[in-house]
């Protein structure tokens, strides 16, 4: 009976702090307001002084303006930081302005590269009528943009990337499994070479394949030997991505599954791969997005056309980076413009795989 | 019977089935075939190479001229301009690659992180041509006025010398363009991504107990970072420093893009014109002599031996900076 008399009170004590909403997380920031104003303040000194600087003394220059700005910005940082706190504080802050500063040069140089490419590609780009449906040709360099276009370097380089897909992805995944499945000595061997033949230059891969299959076999320049060039630049790549994809899957559904007496193949075949599967189509898109944009391979073992070949195995094929490699260096500003169209096309497609990878390894929620 | 005897571990044979036999003899066949494959790269260019070797001897070494017509063909220019390059790129690209790594790993809102994250690995898809076309029609005509200011300045040093004058009026802008300087920075641009994923890597493994304690006994940001995330990535820093410069050796079609060829042993690495090993072998290739080819199969092979051996020490460092970073539970 207390009990009953003393909710009154309890529910009134309980209802005061719960006013502002429940359980508002307390924000963790150690940021004051004297951090932020003397980060502010050093900033918009600096442009400042500089400015002046630049007014007085007649320098020009936006790269020397940003150079300056920034050291100038760094030393009243400093300097306004050592008026009330002690050493290490006023280091931490410089260094904090320094880390970020290398982090933004880095951001900047890879948006410039991007809205660079897009922008000069635009005028080719744009094209819809004519830049997508039609080939090179009989189509002069100097050309207005309406004349000619580049569906047989795109036809190539998706027949190329194709035939590649179809050596490398069983041989690729076979590694894979091969280094996390069946295991042992050999397999780490494996392993080391796969990785070390990941980082080899990838004109090598071009002088391979010339060695092996023109000067052994005797073929030609042909689409296909181009596309065995990028499936041996492809297969480590794809082997290695693929078996940390493999590795990740838990030991337990391995174990989970012999123990229900499957065997080791239905195993693999049954509860690995499908666990894996994201992991898996990331490693071969990423795979797809590297050998889409090869260029000095096919430099070495492919012939260009300024028609449309689908015959892989006969007459030169073009692909994307090769046109853009020999638009690029004609020194006609049309023929340029369509090359830049290209490297747009190439960069689009690139971002696209890229984008779609991410989607399949996104992190799932509330799935286990 | 001895109680060895009887201590002495049971023999856990495993029998396979025939279907897992066959599963496991194909997939050691497949990786196999990988490993024949890859290896026999090396195989087969050293194989071309040995009548070039044969003929030129050492003089292939230490030659600097190009000019199978002439029978004369060396790589000591060469070697020296793909050191050349990729050093430029390995000054430039590392301290942007460690500090975009800690920025990300650590200062980083919370939120943007991923989006940080995906950004780098973005700029690693990019092909290296986009790069190339992005340092010849872009950085070329921008970053000659770097490379006047620091002749101007800096000329007295003699990698900054450029045999014109600098100061004039009307200064000669060819002289400052396709130089290693320039290929360097183009190269940088897919060398940072390969090393600041490596770095941002080896950082996020450092161990949240240290950090917590170093924090806890009063070090500012810095002072954890300085004490605990550096010493913990250090071999993760090294490794992908190599890493970087083991793609700086072979980048190809971002230097062809950018320089001019020249085949003289300078250091001068603002003056226009230089010359690599992989942009050598994809820019003669094409109307190339059989003589010539077999010079350029050669020099591939150099190349090859040369990345190996910097990849081999990179994966050396980062395997142990991996190890006892992650357990296995």
């Amino acid at each position: 009976m207390t009990v009953v008399n003393q909710s009154p009170d309890l529910a009134v004590m309980s209802s005061a702090p719960a006013a502002p909403g429940p359980d508002v997380p307390r924000s963790l920031s150690t940021r004051s307001f004297d951090d932020r104003a003397s980060w502010l303040a050093a900033m918009v000194g600096a442009l400042g002084i500089v400015w002046v600087a630049f007014q007085v003394t007649g320098w020009s220059g936006k790269l020397g303006f940003t150079l300056l700005w920034f050291a100038v910005y760094l030393a009243l940082y400093a300097a306004v930081t050592a008026t009330g706190n002690p050493r290490p504080v006023v280091v931490d802050r410089l260094v904090a302005a320094g880390v970020a500063g290398g982090a933004a040069v880095v951001g900047l140089a890879l948006l410039s590269t991007i809205t660079y490419t897009v922008q000069k590609g635009w005028p080719a780009f744009s094209h819809w009528s004519n830049f997508y449906t039609e080939t090179a040709a009989g189509v002069r360099p100097t050309a207005p943009l309406d004349q000619g276009g580049i569906l047989h370097a795109i036809a190539g380089t998706a027949i190329q990337v194709g035939i590649a897909l179809v050596i490398s992805l069983p041989l690729g995944l076979g590694t894979a499994v091969y280094i996390t499945e069946v295991g042992g000595r050999a397999a780490k061997t494996v392993r080391t070479v796969v990785e070390a033949m990941t980082a080899l230059p990838d004109v090598l891969a071009g002088l391979f394949t010339y060695a092996t299959l023109i000067l052994v076999v005797h073929l030609d320049r042909t689409g296909f030997v181009a596309a065995v060039a990028l499936a041996v630049t492809m297969t480590p790549i794809v082997a290695r991505s693929a078996e940390v994809a493999l590795r990740v899957v838990p030991g337990g559904l391995r174990e989970a599954s012999l123990a229900l007496g499957a065997s080791q193949a239905s195993t693999v075949w049954r509860v690995v791969l499908p666990t894996a599967r994201a992991g898996l189509a990331t490693s071969l898109i990423l795979g797809i997005a590297r050998i889409s944009g090869e260029t000095a391979p096919l430099l070495i073992v492919s012939g260009a056309s300024t028609y449309q070949n689908l015959n892989p195995f006969a007459q030169p094929m073009n692909s994307l980076p090769l046109y853009i490699f020999s638009a690029v260096r004609s020194g006609q500003p049309n023929f340029i413009a369509r090359g830049f169209g290209a490297a747009t096309v190439l960069l689009a497609l690139v971002t696209v795989l890229f984008a779609l990878a991410r989607y399949l390894a996104r992190p799932k929620r509330g799935n286990r | 019977m001895t109680t060895a005897d009887l201590d002495s571990p049971r023999q856990l044979g495993q029998v396979y089935s025939p279907a897992d036999k066959a599963f496991r003899r194909t997939a050691a066949g497949i990786g196999g075939t990988v490993l024949v494959l890859t290896a026999s790269i090396g195989a087969f260019l050293g194989y071309q190479a040995i009548p070039t070797l044969h003929r030129y001897g050492l003089s292939f070494f230490t030659e600097s001229q190009w000019l199978p017509q002439q029978d004369v063909v060396g790589l000591s220019a060469v070697l020296v301009g793909t050191v050349e390059v990729a050093l430029v790129a390995l000054v430039v690209g590392f301290p942007l690659a460690l500090m975009t790594a800690l920025y990300i790993s650590e200062y980083a809102p919370a939120r943007l992180k991923g989006w940080f994250v995906a950004l780098i690995d973005l700029m690693a898809a990019v092909p290296s041509i986009i790069y190339g076309l992005w340092g010849f029609f872009f950085l070329q005509p921008q970053t000659i006025h770097v490379s006047r200011w620091l002749a101007q300045h800096l000329g007295w040093i003699p990698i900054f010398h450029v045999d014109t004058d600098p100061n004039s009026a009307s200064w000669a802008q060819t002289r400052f363009t396709a130089s290693a300087f320039i290929a360097g920075l183009a190269v940088s641009m897919t060398v940072i991504p390969l090393a600041c994923a490596v770095m941002r890597g080896v950082f996020a493994a450092a161990p949240l107990g240290e950090r917590e304690a170093a924090l806890a006994l009063g070090a500012t940001k810095w002072g954890m970072i300085r004490t605990v995330v550096i010493p913990f990535g250090q071999g993760g820093i090294i490794g992908g420093t190599m890493l970087a410069l083991g793609r700086a050796l072979g980048e190809t079609v971002a230097v062809l893009l950018i320089i001019s060829p020249a085949f003289d042993i300078k250091l001068n690495i603002l003056q226009v014109g230089t010359e690599t090993t992989s942009a050598l072998i994809a820019g003669l290739f094409g109307e190339a002599s059989k003589a010539q080819l077999s010079a350029l199969l050669t020099a591939g092979f150099v190349l090859f031996v040369l990345t190996l051996a910097v990849n081999t020490v990179a994966a050396v460092f980062v395997n142990r900076s991996r190890s006892g970073a992650a357990t296995e539970i």
